[in-house]
């Protein structure tokens, strides 16, 4: 297989395409669950919010065609995303004790809405989708390596 | 092409799902609500709720309302326009939302005024004159007093009435009432206990003839 062929490796595409799927899924279950259900996003998922809506412009670039570039530039967004959505995921499970902090009329980081089968919360369901983008992407940039 | 017409066709496919996810679960909570609201409408209307149309009306708006709030004076005359659209078949009830600073100073008026029987009168001469004691979101009830001269209330009874701790707790109620129902912004209405799908006049125009149709 010569460089040009792995540049088009059609594996890597259908990867990224996972990765595209999965952020658009998100970002669009993250406003159902704000401007749908009403419940109104704490400061760390804005902060997941800003590490996840931009994949779903941005990915579409790197798959018309296929350039593996673009893949590398975002993964510094999907890591970002995932290490704030672990800190998310602890803090709610109550692992990590939130500070103590004057009352304020925002919404508290420990608050959770949805808790399917006990376990499962709004930060989890974050945490898994940026693991699973982070881990699909790098994959895909090193199948494509020239 | 093939691939831009996978990314295409996804991109649609998703974005359909979210919008028909949003308007059954949607429709699913508005008829969660008015069943609620047939067996107990307690967080909805309260014993001291002024009310204004026939009392045996089947469709009842519960607005919560602020009296600084420029929005909620819009609404009050398309309203009533509503209400006489369907004579007899209406209530309107006002919770009161001080979510203006200095609000609850004039909403203790309202409700010292609704103890004589002149809740819609005095809240129609204090949305009159709000641009003049309402400026930059800020209430100055010590201006109201010039502009509900007219309504032909006890003054002197109206202020001692506004010290009373029972208006002090009937806001404290509506706040306490608002919170549980979700209320963030006023006008907020209610109707026989559904909220607007969205906000805006049309949307109470249509939830109302929904309403006044399936309960006629």
């Amino acid at each position: 297989m010569n460089s040009s062929d792995r540049a088009q490796d059609p594996f890597s595409w259908t990867l990224v395409f996972l990765c595209w799927l999965l952020a658009t899924i998100s970002t669009l279950g993250s406003l159902f669950f704000s401007e749908v259900m009403g419940y109104a996003p704490c400061i760390l998922c804005w902060y997941q919010r800003i590490c996840m809506y931009p994949l779903v412009l941005i990915l579409p670039v790197a798959l018309l065609p296929f350039d593996r570039n673009i893949v590398r530039s975002v993964i510094p967004l999907t890591v970002a995303g995932t290490l704030v959505a672990g800190f998310h995921t602890l803090l709610v499970g109550g692992y990590i004790p939130e500070d103590m902090k004057p009352c304020t009329q925002g919404v508290p980081c420990t608050e959770f809405h949805i808790n399917w089968f006990g376990f499962v919360t709004i930060p989890l369901l974050s945490a898994l989708a940026f693991l699973l983008i982070t881990a699909l992407l790098i994959l895909a940039y090193r199948r494509s390596s020239p | 092409m093939k691939q831009k017409n996978l990314i295409l066709i996804s991109a649609i496919f998703l974005v359909l799902a979210f919008i028909v996810g949003a308007f059954v679960y949607r429709s699913q909570k508005a008829d969660a609500a008015g069943q609620a609201y047939q067996r107990d409408k307690t967080s909805y209307v309260r014993p001291h709720s002024p009310g204004y149309g026939h009392p045996a009306a089947k469709v009842d708006i519960v607005e919560f309302f602020d009296p600084a709030c420029e929005t909620c004076k819009q609404f009050y005359p398309m309203v009533k326009e509503l209400m006489a659209k369907y004579p007899n078949k209406i209530r309107l009830y006002a919770r009161y939302t001080p979510l203006h600073q200095g609000s609850d100073t004039v909403l203790k008026m309202l409700a010292a005024a609704d103890k004589q029987g002149k809740f819609w009168e005095t809240l129609e001469a204090v949305f009159a004159a709000q641009s003049y004691w309402v400026s930059q979101h800020r209430a100055r009830p010590e201006l109201v007093w010039n502009h509900i001269g007219n309504v032909g209330l006890d003054l002197a009874r109206l202020k001692a009435d506004m010290e009373l701790p029972e208006i002090a707790n009937m806001i404290q109620q509506d706040l306490a009432d608002a919170r549980t129902l979700n209320v963030k912004a006023t006008p907020e209405f209610f109707v026989n206990g559904k909220p607007l799908p969205t906000w805006g006049y049309e949307q109470l125009k249509t939830l109302v003839e929904d309403e006044t149709r399936a309960a006629y």
